[in-house]
């Protein structure tokens, strides 16, 4: 196992430096520079001049691109332009950010997801399982934005406007006067500003994890051991949540790894719309300003979540599922 | 069993593998007329879809006016509309009860005969045909110029009503013509982009798959590599640092998203390479390239159809973020993306500018997605129950 996991980690490094070098090589010979902001008739082109030498985009590329290497290989980032402050200090900030939103809409995911997919597959052909299909394939098609700003326009605009119980906030991360809650109150105000996103964030994939469910089960509902133990005269529920689920989550346990890239690529949207300064803004932003380091630093940090994704759900497969350990 | 890793920046789809299931006969010559049907509409969207992208370059040509193309187009569909209902009619009047037309017991056609019971799929057919109706007769129905801005003060924010059907947005444009003209934008997109990635797809796989070895690596080296990079961030980076027009977007768009395909065909002519068919083939002595187009990738485009249905589907989806964030069309043109976008700065006052033009999105995206769901259910002889 550990010989296997070895050999991963290390296919997958000239991956990760393949697409890096990809991204480094289009934003460089992109047309724009980190320094067009502060041209201006004001400022005279020995500045800038001086500016384009002082982050190093005065060398030929080639150099340019042995340094970011050499620097990224000790584990350094470098400077981000735009916030003038070290990326290593930047990124834990931002990562932990999305980690939360990733990591609550990951549960609702699979949550709602799999007890959809479940009710279905019970009741194969019934009216529930047709509404419950068309249900998913309707979330499932729906653009992530667009439920974002439905969701804000009426549980957060209606529900405010009609003085409604429940309240979610628009946007951001705290309320005002954060540092001065206790740390339960500090949990609540977080759990009340991630409702909104990570529901935005996640309904589409739990359509898509229902749809899955849904098949998985169908598939193992059928087979004789099921036959046999209704035929033992369990009930029901031990039936379907003890016998059969445990054999139907077998592929949706891959699936955890392999969603990961879609909820990054959702994040954008999501902590563009909801005003969540994570990874998804983080690398809007640096692309905007032609922040270089900061592009390569979070792309980086993308594409090693999503090759770890991979590599999660294939050992969760392992480990799940006895039948492929023995080779 | 080792699991590669299979990396998508959509969700990954139920797809099972269908590698030797409905190989072994070419398609040439086999009957089917309603996947023959679907086909035709996917290639005439296509064509469709290249003319409007080329319609501005068109009526630049010196002598010829800019409304005069559109109108006739959309008069000549309202025709080819009338006509086709009147055949239809007229040959299902004339057909003698209870006698069905003899079906021929190909591939194809026991597909078509399984599609045609699939009630969720037809819909999403006839969803599909009717946006294709919208799309061309645009001109007659939208009742405003979906560029006209309306008096400032009077006819900006008005809500839904008779005349304004979905209200207006800020510059006083009428939320409805615009939202049908952006139609032809996003399914235009939908079209070319999968269209592109599809043909790399298969090209990519199919060399892949046929030639083996040190090719294979390389080709699948590269599709790993692209995969292990989210679809949006990546287009992101590309599209942001350059100028942002419909062009780049259609491009860029179809570079990106041709992965999946190349792994489903290359699974598929791993398996095809091995059959009598190809062996026969070769032994008649001819060259790798002729098998490849005539013999091999012939037999994978079952799957193929399915994918490029379903892509559509999410291209939309991805070109609706992409306009939403200001990467995508450029506004003045309306596309659906950058409609919901400029809905969200006055979300409480007038939520119907957001609403619409998404509603259109979602409708659109479900039809392609019913589509391409029934499509896999009929041409895969596992799923058919």
């Amino acid at each position: 196992m550990i010989g296997y996991l070895a050999k991963r980690i290390l296919g997958a490094i000239p991956l990760l430096l393949g697409i890096l070098t990809i991204i480094f090589f289009i934003i460089h010979l992109a047309p724009g520079d980190p320094t067009a902001r502060f041209v201006s008739p004001n400022v005279s082109p020995q500045v800038i001049e001086q500016m384009r030498r002082n982050l190093g985009l005065d060398q030929p590329l080639h150099i340019q691109y042995v340094k970011w290497l050499w620097s990224f290989i000790r584990g350094d980032f470098g400077y981000s332009f735009g916030q003038m402050r070290p990326i290593n200090e930047i990124l834990p900030e931002v990562l932990w950010n999305t980690v939360q939103l990733t990591f609550v809409s990951l549960v609702v995911i699979f949550a709602v997801g799999m007890l959809i997919g479940i009710v279905q597959a019970v009741r194969q052909y019934s009216i529930a399982d047709n509404v419950l299909t068309f249900v998913a394939l309707f979330f499932y098609s729906m653009p992530s934005f667009w439920f974002a700003l439905m969701l804000i326009l009426i549980f957060s605009l209606k529900a405010n406007q009609s003085g409604w119980f429940f309240q979610f906030p628009a946007s951001g991360m705290t309320d005002v006067g954060y540092e001065f809650m206790g740390t339960g109150e500090k949990i609540m105000d977080r759990i009340r500003h991630l409702v909104l996103p990570a529901t935005a964030l996640g309904i589409g994939s739990a359509a898509g994890v229902a749809r899955y469910m849904r098949g998985s089960m169908l598939e193992v509902i059928h087979q004789d051991f099921i036959r046999t133990a209704r035929a033992k005269g369990l009930s029901e529920r031990t039936v379907v949540f003890k016998h059969a689920l445990r054999n139907a989550l077998i592929p949706i346990i891959t699936l955890l790894g392999l969603y990961l890239p879609f909820l990054l690529s959702g994040a954008v949207l999501v902590e563009t719309i909801f005003g969540w300064p994570g990874m998804g803004r983080a690398i809007v932003d640096a692309i905007l300003q032609r922040d270089y380091p900061m592009v390569m630093a979070t792309s980086f940090v993308i594409a090693a979540i999503v090759v770890m994704g991979n590599l999660l759900s294939d050992v969760l497969y392992a480990v799940v599922d006895p039948r492929i350990r023995t080779e | 069993m080792r699991a590669s890793p299979n990396v998508e920046s959509t969700p990954p789809e139920p797809m099972p593998d269908t590698a030797g299931s409905m190989a072994g006969n070419t398609v040439a010559g086999s009957g089917g007329t309603l996947t023959r049907v679907i086909g035709l509409a996917l290639a005439w969207g296509l064509a469709g879809s290249l003319v409007f992208l080329s319609l501005s370059r068109i009526q630049a040509i010196p002598g010829m006016r800019r409304v005069s193309v559109d109108y006739y187009l959309a008069v000549a569909t309202l025709v080819a509309v009338v006509v086709g209902t009147a055949w239809w009619t007229v040959r299902t009047l004339r057909r003698p009860v209870g006698q069905r037309p003899r079906h021929g017991d190909s591939q194809w056609s026991i597909a078509g005969r399984h599609f045609k019971k699939n009630r969720l799929a037809m819909a999403g057919l006839a969803v599909m045909i009717l946006l294709y109706v919208i799309t061309l007769i645009t001109p007659l129905i939208a009742p405003f110029d979906p560029a006209e801005q309306g008096n400032i003060i009077l006819s900006r924010y008005l809500p839904p009503s008779g005349e304004h059907l979905m209200g207006t947005d800020k510059f006083g444009r009428d939320i409805f013509s615009r939202v049908l003209y952006g139609a032809r934008i996003s399914l235009t997109i939908g079209f070319i982009a999968v269209a592109i990635s599809i043909t790399l797809g298969t090209l990519i796989g199919a060399f892949a798959g046929y030639f083996g070895g040190i090719v294979d690596g390389i080709l699948m080296r590269f599709t790993d590599m692209m995969l292990s990079f989210p679809r949006l961030v990546l287009l992101i980076v590309v599209i942001a640092l350059f100028e942002p027009n419909i062009y780049l977007v259609v491009i860029v768009l179809g570079l990106t998203g041709w992965m999946g395909t190349a792994r489903l065909v290359r699974g598929e002519v791993l398996s095809l390479r091995e059959r009598e068919f190809v062996q026969a083939a070769r032994a008649l002595g001819m060259g790798d390239w002729r098998i490849i187009f005539r013999h091999v990738i012939p037999n994978t485009m079952a799957p193929v159809i399915v994918s490029a249905t379903l892509g559509i589907g999410q291209t939309i989806l991805t070109e609706a973020s992409l306009s939403f964030l200001g990467l995508g069309v450029q506004p003045p043109t309306p596309s659906w993306g950058n409609m919901v976008s400029d809905g969200r700065d006055a979300l409480i006052n007038a939520w119907w500018i957001a609403t619409f033009p998404g509603i259109a999105i979602v409708i659109t995206v479900v039809a392609f997605n019913l589509l391409g769901d029934g499509l896999r259910d009929a041409l895969d002889p596992r799923l058919r129950t």
